[in-house]
């Protein structure tokens, strides 16, 4: 056999650096936290930044892998997080143990973001490029409404749902609020923490390396790449559009409920446009297809912002604003990428970084 | 028995008959061309059988089964598998990976198998990697298997094509101008590599080509399209000779 031909690995080299690179952060912050060198505001900003990187990379996957803009991702979100803060909240006396309660609450909330993405998926998904982005940006914002005007309670005779307002739910008034319209959850339990969200962040970056580096991904890829070609060696276009939306949808939902378990309190107003819209900019700016540049992305571009709060105060937006114009210029012109380039050792081997 | 057979393939788009009662019959380990001056339908022809358009009437019979009217992707796991007359590869993947690519229906394992990393996984890629390769040697690509296909120059790009097409292990092989943007040399070389995959594959190839050099070289019949319409068919010698091709060729 030929020499140049190695033994399948697990990971690429790519994926190995990334591994590490996380692990490495990881136990950084978990030794600054442990001797009291982090801000109060910093230990607060953990959970969030570990969220975004999971919404960038799962987000990647549709956008960089795929190739197709999304802007659902907030809406998928959204549905994880009310889902899980529900089933957390229904199920306290019945599952008390919270090492039980909440991994089933993960999986709860994800696939039933799953099943709302492939669901969506199956019309929207014929449509290509920007009518793409309209539609799913459109149903983001459907989804995010109607759980902004869900009332349901409980009480001695069952659940009450209306969409109208509280009293028109006829509850008894002893009756518990579950989900009080635009004021959304309130009183869910305080199960997410740093080493859970880590430990999640790091298998949503495994679940997308061994994705892509997969006969799933080469398909998803080679569809990306050219359509009609991958048609005419047998790749199923629909059914790998739809894998990978679903997969996108359930990691979403994952974060959702991560999110939803950082905070007692969860409205649905939180999960609008512009977060979709923010996560788009993650995995614009950390590279399309870069599943590293996607976590790296989202935790610098979470922090600027809040660490320019701290230094000028109410001018940090429009620092903020220069920073991402500066880095779009960056990696979108041609004669600074090229200068960039030598710099930096180019990936000529098209391994998904 | 032949292994293709067209019957009065047709196709009209709105009142332009695009290709107009073609019938031809592809023995077993043939090299056939199809020929004929530009706009003639001779892509029409291919973008038929396998599947891209729907033909208006007649039918395409493949090694016995009817393949008319089916999809491109069931057409191609019946057996047709095609290349294209402006390169189309997987640019952002390695050239292994555009092969291994050519392997989806052949070899599989399920998504969750691949997230997993069950022991599947392992045995396939290994089996995929290990029949890729084998297939690029036999184009000369090996020492390239992870250079970026986008990277190739212009004839192995042509070369990794048929590779891919290939490795979907058709019965019936359609180049369209595999020899088109070539220098002679590169020609020369692609009709012994084309003579050489259809004695190592035990191949049927249909192909279209503008170069004459080539079709008169490798294919043993040729059709020519003239509007859509079948001008001539039967030994290349014969047809290159026939007045009528030659004045739909260089005019009257």
């Amino acid at each position: 056999m030929n020499k140049s031909l190695k033994t399948v690995k697990p990971y690429t080299k790519q994926s190995l650096i990334t591994y590490v690179m996380l692990i490495a952060v990881f136990v950084v912050t978990l030794i600054l936290r442990g001797s009291g060198n982090m801000s109060y505001m910093m230990q607060d900003l953990l959970v969030p930044l570990c969220v975004y990187a999971i919404l960038a990379v799962s987000l990647n996957l549709t956008v960089g892998i795929l190739g197709e803009l999304s802007l659902g991702q907030a809406g998928f979100m959204c549905i994880g997080a009310y889902s899980g803060a529900l089933f957390s909240n229904l199920m306290e006396e019945a599952i008390p143990e919270a090492a039980i309660r909440y991994p089933i609450a993960l999986v709860f909330g994800g696939v039933l973001a799953a099943i709302f993405g492939i669901l969506i998926g199956i019309p929207v998904l014929r449509l290509k490029g920007d009518y793409l982005a309209i539609v799913t940006l459109a149903f983001g914002e459907i989804i995010k409404n109607i759980c902004a005007s869900v009332y349901l309670g409980r009480d001695a005779e069952g659940f009450h749902v209306s969409i109208k307002s509280v009293s028109d739910m006829n509850m008894a008034s002893d009756g518990e609020m579950l989900i009080n319209g635009a004021l959304g959850i309130n009183g869910t339990p305080k199960d997410s923490s740093y080493e859970i969200a880590f430990i999640i962040l790091l298998l949503t970056v495994v679940i997308a390396y061994n994705f892509v580096n997969s006969r799933t991904g080469r398909a998803v890829m080679s569809i990306r790449d050219n359509r009609i070609a991958a048609e005419s060696i047998g790749i199923n276009i629909t059914k790998y559009k739809l894998i990978t939306f679903g997969l996108t949808a359930f990691l979403a939902g994952v974060a959702g409920v991560i999110y939803s378990h950082n905070f007692s309190t969860l409205q649905a107003v939180k999960f609008d446009y512009n977060m979709s819209i923010l996560v788009l900019v993650f995995v614009v700016l950390g590279g399309i297809g870069s599943i590293r540049g996607s976590v790296i992305a989202a935790v610098v571009l979470t922090l600027i912002p809040e660490l320019l709060r701290e230094t000028i105060g109410n001018y940090r937006m429009l620092f903020y604003a220069i920073i991402l114009i500066g880095m779009m210029l960056i990696t979108s012109n041609k004669n600074i990428k090229d200068k960039l380039s030598g710099i930096f050792k180019k990936n000529k081997k098209g391994e998904v970084q | 028995m032949a292994i293709l057979e067209v019957k009065n393939l047709s196709i009209s788009f709105g009142g332009l008959r695009a290709v107009d009662e073609f019938n031809v019959k592809i023995e077993k380990g043939q090299l056939y061309g199809l020929i004929g001056p530009n706009g003639a339908g001779k892509t029409t022809v291919f973008n038929l059988l396998t599947g891209v358009y729907k033909p208006t009437s007649g039918a395409v019979i493949l090694d016995g089964e009817n393949i008319t009217g089916k999809s491109t992707i069931e057409i191609n796991k019946c057996g047709i598998a095609r290349t294209f007359q402006n390169i189309r590869l997987f640019k952002n993947l390695s050239v292994l990976d555009n092969v291994k690519a050519g392997f989806h229906n052949l070899n599989k394992y399920s998504t969750l198998e691949g997230i997993l990393r069950l022991p599947k996984y392992f045995k396939t890629e290994k089996k995929m990697d290990e029949k890729a390769m084998e297939l690029l040697k036999v184009f000369g690509l090996e020492d390239e298997a992870s250079t970026l296909a986008d990277n190739l120059p212009y004839g192995k790009q042509r070369k990794l094509e048929i590779a891919r097409a290939l490795a979907t292990n058709p019965k019936l092989l359609l180049l369209d101008e595999p020899a088109a943007g070539m220098n002679p040399s590169e020609t020369q070389e692609l009709m012994d590599t084309i003579r050489f995959v259809r004695d190592e594959f035990d191949m049927t190839v249909l192909l279209i080509e503008h170069d004459m050099k080539l079709v008169s070289g490798i294919c043993e019949e040729v059709s020519v399209l003239n509007f859509g319409q079948e001008l001539a068919q039967g030994k290349t010698s014969d047809v290159l000779n026939n007045p009528e091709v030659i004045k739909a060729y260089l005019g009257d």
